[in-house]
């Protein structure tokens, strides 16, 4: 199984996001290999929750999708067993599925069906101990958020906590496709001083501002709505959807490399 | 990075939000804890609170109800306060701390409508912007209070993801905050949510029992063997409870038991966190909630809007968990007859959440003889679901 560093380990890192089993486990799946393809180095798979707080319209929509096929946190373990694993996975979901299952069980299951990593956008450091010490135990990396509002001093204690990669929040509000960039994004990504690795996500959809993310002196981008809002387009062909999605994966990938 | 245990009540309470929040949550536990001691904040507050929202409110002697009864019976007149429901004791509060922070702009979820109205009153006579977030189908219930919210001045939003009532018009107003914290107050309607509101509403809202357990002195020369206060989120109950918490008096938290104690497969058919809920996060908190096998959030159910939520105060799971409070559960129909037996026999229209105390005089086996209920607000506001229903 890869482990969360591997996916920086060569080169500039394109994370994607999806939310699992939307809009069926068999499109996540078709879809996650066309990721590969097109050269994804990590895949945040969304294990949708009812009430996703740190999400906009596209990502909710996306949740529901997937609730409403029947997507639960037994069959995304079973359907993340199938996946194949030539990069790492990390899971995107709220404290609460976690919390519900058993922290210790949740973790468990994450390395035991082929989760590296797990990303909690509702769970601060401040409430992370029981969850860190599981990742600990099933040596996981739990990734930590820095936001645009986060202080000086949050941002070292995070650091500290850190492991994987971190995640910079690229502007505030929620999760969703913007076509700019804000100065403050490239502010934020100077101002935080570390080895761990550092990707940019929230409203990333093209080439441009990966590449822009990437001078500044990131170490990754992170993409989910405009993926997944090739998924929306296309729920009734779901090979459209990959053909689309692809296309935007390699043009991406070209924007961080060259 | 270090637990905030003062966050806590027990295990429950805490912050589960996203991180760019974080900042904002210890910005304002540190403006609360310094304007609370501000003499000019205090003051002002005071003011707003005698001479705007028109406190103190009586404790009233229900004269027929307790003949009824054969007990003694009073209401704390809650329903007497400006906007018809104890929602401005907090949302003066809140907005007045908000103004003393520098915001721009206040923000509310709300259920049913009582507490945006609250806001909204709150927001136009201190002068700051106001914007409200109420699911569709409350909206569709709740009318007149949709229109009362846009005659003084706020700008309603309708929240059409998920069940569409209270529960996603807080999603809906935490994203708003997400992205305009800066400048934005969010003021939360309950003892819900992150560290600080629970404890910050939980004192907004402690002027409720403090002048009721002076009144019932006053008045009776002991303290009454029981006290009854609906609860959605729960803060009219810490409100009343909490001076009485360490006497010698009976506290009972009613939920809203809707259609029965059943759930389907995505909803409860009623709104009973304390009663039925398990331990859970969520909007901020560890506490009681209505969830299935895997952690979803379920639907709730109520008559009654402003109960119309899965979840609940921590503190109030705190303070089951050990006994001191008793949570029980008076469904639809039930609240429904009280709020006819309260209007005819005493002349008081109750709202169909407060009906839901006022019922549990009929089922409760033993109150004791003297008893206080939390009179939340008025009816006014409930008539377009009564009359829908018959006499
Ligand atoms: C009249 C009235 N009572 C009670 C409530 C429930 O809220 P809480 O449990 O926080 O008092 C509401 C909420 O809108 C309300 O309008």
């Amino acid at each position: 199984m890869k482990h969360i560093a591997d996916a920086f380990k060569r080169d500039k890192a394109l994370i994607a996001y999806i939310c699992a089993g939307d809009p069926t486990p068999d499109a996540t799946t078709k879809i996650v290999h066309a990721l590969i393809r097109a050269g994804a180095d990590l895949i945040e798979l969304g294990l949708p929750f009812s009430d996703p707080i740190a999400d906009g319209p596209t990502i909710q929509a996306a949740s529901q999708r997937s609730l409403q096929a029947g997507m639960n946190p037994d069959l995304f373990f079973d359907l993340v067993k199938t996946l194949p694993k030539t990069i790492p996975y990390a899971v995107m979901t709220y404290y609460n599925l976690i919390f519900h299952r058993g922290t210790m069980t949740f973790a468990k299951d994450c390395r035991n069906h082929g989760i590296a990593g797990i990303i909690v956008p509702d769970l601060p450091p401040e409430e992370a101990d029981e969850l860190g010490e599981a990742c600990k135990k099933y040596n996981l990396d739990l990734i930590h958020f820095i936001a645009p509002t986060t202080t000086p001093e949050r941002i070292e204690r995070i650091i500290q906590s850190s492991s994987g990669f971190i995640y910079l929040v690229a502007r505030l509000g929620v999760t969703g496709a913007r076509e700019d960039l804000e100065d403050r994004t490239k502010s934020l990504i100077q101002q935080v001083h570390t080895d761990i690795p550092k990707a940019v996500g929230f409203g990333i959809s093209n080439p441009q501002q990966a590449k822009e993310i990437i001078n500044a002196g990131a170490d990754g981008i992170i993409v989910g709505s405009a993926i997944v809002d090739m998924i929306a387009r296309n729920t009734d062909d779901i090979n459209k959807a990959v053909e689309e999605i692809e296309t935007l994966t390699r043009k991406l990938k070209e924007g961080i490399t060259r | 990075m270090e637990n905030n245990k003062k966050s806590k009540f027990g295990k429950y309470g805490g912050q589960f939000v996203p991180e760019v929040l974080m900042p904002a949550l210890y910005e304002l536990e540190e403006s609360y804890k310094k304007y609370k001691e501000d003499p000019q904040f205090i003051a002002e507050l005071h003011d707003y609170r005698s001479n705007f929202a028109g406190r103190p409110t009586p404790l009233y002697h229900a004269r027929r109800l307790s003949k009824e009864y054969g007990i003694t019976v009073y209401l704390k007149r809650e329903d007497l306060v400006h906007g018809g429901a104890h929602k401005l004791n907090n949302t003066i509060g809140q907005t007045l701390l908000a103004k003393y922070m520098g915001k721009k702009r206040i923000i509310a979820e709300t259920g049913a409508g009582q507490h945006g109205t609250a806001a909204a009153m709150a927001a136009s006579s201190i002068g700051i912007p106001s914007e409200i977030y109420m699911g569709a189908k409350d909206i569709k219930r709740q009318e007149m209070n949709v229109y009362r919210m846009k005659l003084l001045g706020a700008k309603v939003h309708t929240v059409t993801s998920g069940s569409q009532t209270l529960k996603d018009a807080i999603n809906e107003a935490m994203r708003d905050w997400a992205t305009n914290v800066e400048t934005t107050f969010y003021v939360l309607g309950s003892i819900v949510g992150p560290h600080p509101y629970p404890a910050m509403v939980h004192d907004f809202q402690s002027i409720i029992g403090n002048e009721a357990k002076a009144q019932i002195l006053e008045k009776e020369g002991r303290l009454p063997d029981s006290i009854i206060a609906c609860t959605g989120g729960g803060s009219n109950a810490m409100g009343i409870f909490h001076p009485f918490l360490n006497e010698d008096v009976e506290l009972y938290a009613i939920e809203a038991g809707g259609s029965g104690l059943k759930t389907t497969k995505t909803a409860a058919l009623h709104s009973a966190s304390l009663c039925v809920g398990e331990d859970g996060v969520l909007h901020g908190a560890r506490t009681k909630i209505l969830q299935d096998k895997y952690g979803q959030i379920l639907e709730s159910s109520s008559i009654a809007p402003g109960l119309d939520y899965a979840g609940v105060g921590p503190e109030l799971s705190r303070l089951v968990d050990c006994g001191r409070v008793i949570a029980d559960n008076i469904q639809d129909f039930e609240a429904l007859e009280a709020f006819h037996e309260l209007s005819q026999l005493e002349g008081i229209i109750p709202a169909l959440e407060s009906s839901h105390a006022v019922a549990y005089l009929k089922k409760a086996d033993d109150l004791g003889d003297l008893v206080i209920i939390n009179v939340s607000g008025r009816g006014d506001k409930d008539l377009n679901t009564v009359m829908d229903r018959g006499i």
